[in-house]
């Protein structure tokens, strides 16, 4: 093991963003891939630890592996999992992770948050910079965690100087297998609209955001950034784009009934997710740009195009 | 190169949208219409620019709009040449109950002003909660007036109209006409802050508009509105007035924007001189309210 080369360990990586990641850097990084889930399909010469991140056996990797650097991105987001459970494995893993970085020489650390995290709200300016608070569990207290982890992570920037650590915050992650809330909702045929509402929405392709992972790992790199992929678009063109029919519910009742909705598990959309397609919560992406050089590869159309798996969005 | 251009939207709505933009480029002519078409374009693939203004939209919407610009207020512009190009602050002085005021200084830019320019304005906070509202808003490229927005929007040398007397101006009775309210200073400091011109406005018309003999105030609070004025036609519906818009020179300002505020008020107190005397010249060299 002493000859390898330094390794970059990716947390969460049989997920299917952590799967495009992998396949990214393999052959330009040693990889050494932590997840609890296994990854089926795995290539024979990547390193992939069944582990849960929280448990001795995954510090054992960090203590041995020589990992220069570690991506965590193994955060869970199931609206059906109890916020304990969330709370559990997001925040006590990522707490974990950072622990071991400090502990065992890592010199490079990203943290993949997301843009979710500041919220939308009526008053929101339109393009968020990385200095806004994160309001979204004012009114939306499933996604805590989430804002639990970006916070931690930004402390850990204070305390620990010597790691060199990234926080991303991309807009709404897309993708032919990405299974978030906002690429769930772009697949309905019919989707709900809030008659009235058609706020702008920000989307990013999966292999952006791996781009912009890979990105952040450039010696030098540090601080918060917000991930922007193509542009912004209104969520009616992003639908008619899809060839979508929305149901447009008003704005007072949809509260109501998607929660009794959600209880009765007749939909997996918890109801503060609504916020999302009423306000806006774009955000401004201009510092990743000047200060890293960032720039997507995938064009507006085919990131909005790109939530159908190529061919069935004919049928 | 061919504009890329939106496509149109389906259904009623689209249709509807393009029997208004007929209508405005019928109300303006085949000059005006050439011109609009030639409107500098910040727009995507999706016809919108990243604040989420659609031209296309815009251009429909105003049709209404200029109708009263041309045939109803008649309006009457004055110094328009004066706007420099790029980034530039329109500070106006605001009257007659409904913001019409806002609407004839963007027609006059937009079809007057050569080359055309879109102004973008700032709505209040709460108007992203109002359903249809915030979205006609949005697409017509008006935006939160975030501190934020606006510099953005300077930055990208864009025109933007405040008033910065808000409500205190818009809500003024009859006997208070033409007398400015205090002035905000939030425009000020996106003026140093950005290196912008500020270039004064004089609108003369609009108190006649919609005389407020008095303001139910209590009626006002239980409604959460900012005013709740008694008009003759007792709902507040605009009289043919003609409107008058004066530009003046436009005004550069040195200095930090994060001065103190006495700093800030001198130079706030000095631009609102200028529109006072703006609207008392304008007020003189007018023959009548109605023509």
């Amino acid at each position: 093991m002493a000859a390898q080369a330094p390794a970059v360990a990716i947390t969460g990586i049989s997920g299917n963003l952590g799967r495009a990641l992998a396949k990214l850097l393999h052959g330009h990084e040693r990889i050494v891939g932590i997840d609890r889930r296994p990854f089926p399909g795995r290539p024979k010469d990547l390193d992939v630890h069944q582990v849960d991140i929280r448990k001795r056996a995954a510090e054992e990797l960090f203590r041995k592996g020589q990992i220069k650097a570690l991506i965590h991105m193994g955060i869970m987001h199931d609206p059906r999992m109890s916020a304990e459970e969330h709370h559990q494995f997001n925040v006590l893993g990522t707490a974990k992770a950072l622990e071991y970085c400090a502990r065992h020489g890592v010199e490079k650390l990203v943290v993949l948050s997301s843009a979710n995290v500041y919220g939308p709200h009526p008053t929101n300016t339109n393009f968020l910079t990385e200095d806004a608070p994160l309001m979204a569990a004012a009114r939306f207290g499933e996604i805590r965690d989430l804002v639990e982890v970006d916070i931690l992570a930004q402390s850990f920037i204070w305390k620990h100087p010597e790691v060199e650590t990234v926080i991303l915050r991309p807009v709404h992650v897309v993708g032919p297998t990405i299974r978030n809330a906002a690429s769930h909702y772009l697949r309905l045929r019919r989707p709900w609209t809030l008659m009235g509402f058609d706020p702008m929405v920000q989307l990013i392709h999966m292999e952006d955001v791996c781009r912009a992972m890979a990105l952040a790992l450039t010696p030098g790199a540090r601080g918060v950034y917000n991930v922007v992929g193509p542009g912004e678009v209104p969520l009616s063109a992003a639908l008619a784009e899809l060839e979508r029919r929305p149901t447009p519910i008003p704005h007072l009742v949809a509260r109501p009934l998607l929660d009794r909705l959600f209880k009765l598990r007749l939909s997996d959309f918890p109801p503060g997710e609504l916020d999302y397609i009423q306000y806006l919560c774009t955000i401004d992406g201009s510092r990743f740009v000047k200060e890293l050089g960032w720039k997507p590869a995938h064009s507006l159309r085919a990131t909005i195009r790109s939530v159908d798996p190529s061919g069935l969005n004919l049928v | 190169m061919p504009a890329m251009r939106a496509k149109r939207r389906p259904g009623v709505g689209g249709l509807v949208q393009d029997g208004l933009r007929d209508l405005t480029f019928w109300l303006g002519g085949a000059e005006i219409e050439s011109r609009l078409r030639a409107v500098a374009r910040r727009a995507n693939e999706y016809g919108v620019d990243p604040f989420g203004m659609d031209l296309d939209y815009t251009l429909a919407a105003i049709g209404p709009l200029l109708w009263m610009y041309k045939h109803y207020f008649r309006v009457q512009t004055y110094g328009l040449e004066k706007v420099p190009q790029g980034r530039v602050l329109l500070v106006s002085n605001h009257s007659g109950q409904i913001p019409i005021d806002g609407a004839m200084i963007g027609l006059s830019m937009l079809t007057e002003a050569d080359p055309p320019r879109p102004v973008r304005s700032m709505v209040e906070r709460w108007v992203p909660t109002l359903p249809y509202v915030s979205t006609f808003m949005a697409r017509c490229g008006q935006v939160v007036g975030t501190p934020q927005n606006c510099i953005k929007l300077l930055e990208n040398d864009e025109a933007i109209l405040v008033f910065p007397e808000g409500t205190r101006g818009i809500s003024k009775l009859f006997v208070q006409r033409y007398q400015l309210a205090p002035f905000g200073q939030g425009f000020m400091r996106l003026a140093l802050e950005t290196g912008s011109p500020v270039v004064p406005v004089a609108v003369i018309g609009a108190e006649e508009q919609a005389p407020a003999l008095v303001d139910v105030k209590p009626l006002a609070r239980l409604l959460k509105m900012p005013a709740f004025p008694i008009t003759p036609t007792l709902l507040p519906l605009p009289l043919p007035v003609r409107y008058h818009i004066h530009f003046g020179e436009p005004m550069r300002f040195t200095g930090r924007h994060d001065d103190d505020d006495t700093e800030l008020t001198r130079k706030v107190a000095e631009v609102r001189a200028v529109i006072q005397s703006m609207v008392n010249e304008g007020l003189r060299s007018r023959k009548h309210v109605f023509f």
